[in-house]
């Protein structure tokens, strides 16, 4: 690993923050996909299909 | 003489913006772009990382805090990229009422104001060690910070409409009239007295070396990737979620009438 020098907190710091960031981003983007998607599958189930019989998933 | 006109009976074939733009047509081509995009990025962001940590050396100045602005100029980039894709979106939900555009502008708001928020995040963690202050109100980051601000009140904004479609016509003013902003930030570190550097793209191309302009370049590109993966995602999810909207009301509304239909007919 290399050395950081004295600042190597504030450095460390803004690596982590936009990690975690970025990871919490990701994780409540595919959330929501799966959350509509699984929301559609439930419809289906029910039998409410789209008017052109299309999967409103595709 | 004849003088008979043809009037065109069969609707227009729409053109290849129109088709590209169609919601049910963007379903199926974005689903073939999101894995290679994901894979796209994370191969960027290995490259990026190596050469941010590992393979760029410390600036004369700065030291190694330079290496913040690996992080750190990616996501201001964001900040004012998205913003600038909203605009556009603003013009074709206003001029065009494109249902996509509208897509468009609402999935990537919360998107923008994440990337800002990093911005304003890792630049107040340079800021400390390089200027002596984690904050200062000039023009480059108070900018910043009502750009941040803008952001989380147009995610407020989409959330009080339960319709869309007017909602979007009202947002899209409002993120025009906010798109003056971008420019303020661009330009505020020439216009005012700041502690803020200069600009390092210029009309002569970048104001650094290669050894710390190749890891910056290749950085922006992944952090750009993340973006656009992220906001295939979440507009496929927007049309996704307001099918099953429509398919809820449709629902509702056939049951209620079919329940009036059988109160008529037992009476």
């Amino acid at each position: 690993m290399i050395d950081l020098g004295p600042h190597a907190l504030y450095i460390v710091s803004s690596y982590l923050g936009v990690t975690l960031v970025v990871a919490l981003l990701i994780i409540w983007v595919r959330h929501g996909a799966r959350k509509q998607h699984a929301r559609l599958s439930e419809l289906e189930a029910r039998g409410i299909h789209r008017r052109s019989g299309v999967s409103a998933s595709e | 003489m004849n003088n008979t006109q043809t009037i065109p009976t069969h609707p227009r074939k729409p053109n290849w913006f129109s088709r590209l733009a169609n919601p049910g047509v963007f379903m199926g081509w974005s689903r073939h772009w999101i894995r290679p995009l994901a894979l796209l990025t994370i191969v960027t962001f290995a490259i990026g990382l190596w050469y941010a940590l590992f393979n760029s050396p410390a600036d004369y100045q700065m030291g190694e805090t330079v290496r913040i602005m690996y992080v750190h100029v990616p996501n201001a980039w964001l900040s004012q990229m998205v913003y600038g894709i909203m605009a556009v979106a603003a013009v074709g939900s206003l001029v065009w009422r494109h249902p996509l555009a509208d897509v468009a502008m609402k999935s990537a708001a919360p998107l923008g104001a994440a990337f800002t928020a990093l911005a304003l995040f890792t630049g107040s963690l340079w800021g400390r060690p390089t200027w002596g202050t984690f904050w200062e109100w000039d023009g480059r980051m108070t900018s910043t910070l009502v750009l941040f601000l803008m952001y989380i009140g147009l995610v407020a904004l989409w959330n009080t409409f339960a319709d869309h479609a007017r909602g979007a016509r009202i947002i899209a003013i409002f993120t025009l009239v906010g798109a003056i902003n971008i420019p303020i930030i661009k330009f505020s570190v020439d216009w005012w007295n700041t502690l803020h550097q200069p600009s390092i793209v210029t009309a002569r191309g970048l104001t650094m070396p290669a050894s710390i302009a190749t890891p910056l370049l290749v950085m922006m590109l992944a952090f750009t990737l993340l973006f656009f993966t992220l906001h295939f995602i979440a507009m496929r999810t927007e049309i996704l979620r307001r099918r099953a909207n429509t398919l809820e009301r449709q629902h509702v509304l056939a049951t209620a009438a079919a329940n009036k239909q059988q109160a008529a007919s037992d009476d």
